[in-house]
């Protein structure tokens, strides 16, 4: 890999997009050399495999598009979005025209969407490449990516350790140079999870903040698209792209877009008030993650924030009441996968070939066991006689947790955790006992409960391993946990410089293996 | 420890339209009860007084215009179809033999 890449990649995306109208680079060198780091370090045995599918051809189209308008000049260049010509991959869970749309399942192998999502029409228009679609646990069911039907995705800081999941595979590809910035989404953590996990930034927005048009749905009233980046105020950037009104998402919210961007250049924490709350620390939580913690609560603190222990009592439900409106929405939503208008259909080997057999089969070999795990449970929750026990009570488990949070956000004005209980794990660690899988989602999951924004941002290392520190904020307060984001990020960069640098050197494929990739498009 | 047998998740299974095999339903059935009993604890935390939450967001009756938006062609609809004929989606027999 040439100097040049390897400083091209290594720049944020909002100094990409400075540089670009300044004229210093082009977006076809810029995209070249993200396309470059993918053929280097994402295939082989130990690759990152953070791509089930790179477009090449495409993202070089849309780069040179952007250069052609830049090199003309004129209204059409003043026009142009601070972003545009500034590559992006996208979670493969968000369907696109022209590209293989997976959602890391048997069931999609080879689908090609008739439409684009909203969030992807909004990449379209502002003329950011694509570079390609990234890998997650099958319909963004896991936290570590394992359970994707093409292969796992590896932890750039530890190829033999989880990215985190669902959505390792942006995190990772924001985390390995791939791309600089990354779409997810986060039913219960897939954004800020896997933030934590690869030493990246991911937001989940406010529910509705972003459409979730051509997102395909496991549970429709968590499921939220969002940011995936290395700083706080480049997630900030595409945050701010993405977001607005949608016609076609009913739930998507109404009103302008508040200036993301802009807040997460004020890096001002004098007199904020900064809640820790109570039932995210402790017990179960590693000791280098607690240790990471409170060097940001001294951080902070020492910045001229007001610390404040915030309890929420409910949270000891919050797991369960996920464990059980998840899969309930997720057995409705996949009902739809019956092997007949779209996806794979799989015949029965004896026997007659009714519809309902042949759904049977379908389901059976389309299907991985974290998806028949979940959809059997919703099915069990929502059946009679066990709905008012199970879903019932999980929804007034929800009312609770809103409460929880209404009285935190009275005494303070963003709560702080740390992400996830414990670092990276190492790959298979947690495949046979979903429980303890489940259990990594504990501190993620109340926000998407309570429909409240979210960020994740590095906290430093523990033996090596990025931890998370998470900001929440109340409904509609995005700018609120992209300011407290982006202060940490500045407060713990003052005299180590930015987190990624001490990312490992990972291993870079031979010239010829490139080359074959780049032919094969993959 | 939650009493979920075989046969309930063979139930299920038929339900949820997922062929499973002996050895999968046994499975199964020991894995939910496991989940089964960490999830319960939520019928604890709640009283008949506490509202069901269903949505973040207090939404209600959100409209729009009725008008015709994109339409896909018969071609697009169908390209992603296992099995179609004559400009119809093509599926196995939706009655049985008897």
């Amino acid at each position: 890999m040439t100097t040049h890449t390897h400083e091209l990649t290594r720049l944020t995306a909002t100094e990409m997009s400075a540089k670009l109208r300044a004229g210093e680079i082009t977006s076809v060198q810029l995209t070249q050399a993200h396309l470059d780091r993918i053929a280097a370090v994402d295939g082989g045995e130990s690759g990152i495999h953070a791509f089930l599918h790179v477009s090449t051809e495409e993202a070089l189209r849309t780069a040179a598009e952007v250069d052609a308008i830049r090199a003309a000049g004129g209204a059409e260049a003043d026009a142009l979005h601070p972003l545009a010509g500034v590559p992006i991959a996208v979670k493969d869970l968000i369907v696109t025209e022209g590209q293989p749309s997976t959602a890391g399942s048997k069931m999609l192998d080879g689908w090609m969407s008739p439409y684009d999502a909203t969030v992807v029409t909004k990449l379209r228009l502002a003329k950011l490449p694509i570079l390609g679609k990234t890998n997650l646990d099958e319909f963004a069911m896991g936290s570590s990516t394992e359970h994707s039907a093409y292969g796992v995705t590896r932890n750039p800081w530890d190829v033999t350790r989880i990215p985190g999941g669902s959505g390792g595979g942006s995190a990772a590809a924001v985390a390995a140079f791939e791309a600089p910035l990354a779409l997810g989404t986060d039913t219960g953590g897939s954004i800020r999870q896997p933030g934590a996990m690869t030493g990246t930034v991911g937001t989940k927005p406010t529910y509705g903040s972003v459409s979730r048009y051509g997102a395909i749905a496991m549970a429709s009233s968590l499921d939220q698209i969002g940011p995936v980046a290395r700083t706080a105020q480049d997630a900030a950037l595409l945050h701010e792209l993405i977001a607005g009104h949608d016609p076609k998402d009913s739930t998507s919210l109404t009103g302008d877009v508040p200036a993301f961007a802009e807040a997460s250049r004020n890096t001002e924490v004098k007199g904020l008030r900064i809640g820790v709350i109570k039932q995210l620390q402790g017990e179960g939580y590693q000791e280098g993650v607690l240790a990471r913690f409170n060097e940001a609560l001294e951080a902070l603190r020492g910045a001229g924030a007001e610390i404040v222990e915030v309890d929420c009592p409910s949270f000891e439900y919050a797991l369960g009441a996920y464990y059980l409106i998840m899969p309930s929405e997720a057995s409705s939503n996949l009902a739809k996968f019956d092997g007949v208008r779209y996806g794979t259909r799989v015949l029965p080997e004896e026997g007659p070939l009714t519809i309902e057999r042949v759904m049977g089969s379908t389901r059976a070999a389309g299907f991985g066991d974290e998806v028949k795990r979940r959809i059997i449970l919703g099915t069990y929750a929502l059946s009679a006689g066990y709905y008012d026990a199970y879903y019932g009570s999980a929804q007034k488990v929800r009312t609770l947790i809103q409460q929880d949070f209404d009285a935190a956000f009275a005494k303070a004005d963003v709560l702080i955790s740390p992400t996830s209980p414990t670092v990276a794990f190492p790959l298979g660690e947690k495949l046979d006992d979903p429980l303890a899988m489940y259990l990594n989602d504990v501190a993620t999951i109340p926000a998407n409960l309570a429909g409240i924004p979210g960020i994740s941002v590095p906290g430093g290392l523990s033996d090596g391993l990025p931890v998370g520190i998470q900001f929440l904020a109340p409904i509609r307060e995005d700018a609120r946990v992209y300011r407290a984001g982006a202060a940490l990020e500045q407060l713990l960069s003052q005299d180590a410089g930015p987190f990624w640098a001490q990312a490992p050197a990972l291993a870079e494929a031979p010239e010829s293996a490139k080359a074959a990739a780049h032919t094969a498009g993959k | 420890m939650s009493e979920i047998s075989r046969a309930d998740v063979e139930h299920l299974s038929t339900l949820a339209h997922i062929s499973m095999t002996e050895q999968e339903l046994e499975k199964m059935a020991q894995e939910l009860a496991v989940i089964v009993d960490s999830v319960a604890t939520v019928s604890e935390a709640v009283s008949g007084e506490i509202p069901a939450t269903s949505h973040p967001l207090p939404l209600t009756n959100v409209f729009r215009e009725d008008e015709v938006g994109h339409v896909f062609t018969a071609e697009q609809s169908l390209r992603n179809a296992p099995d179609a004929e004559a400009g119809r989606f093509k599926v196995p027999a939706i009655l049985d033999e008897e």
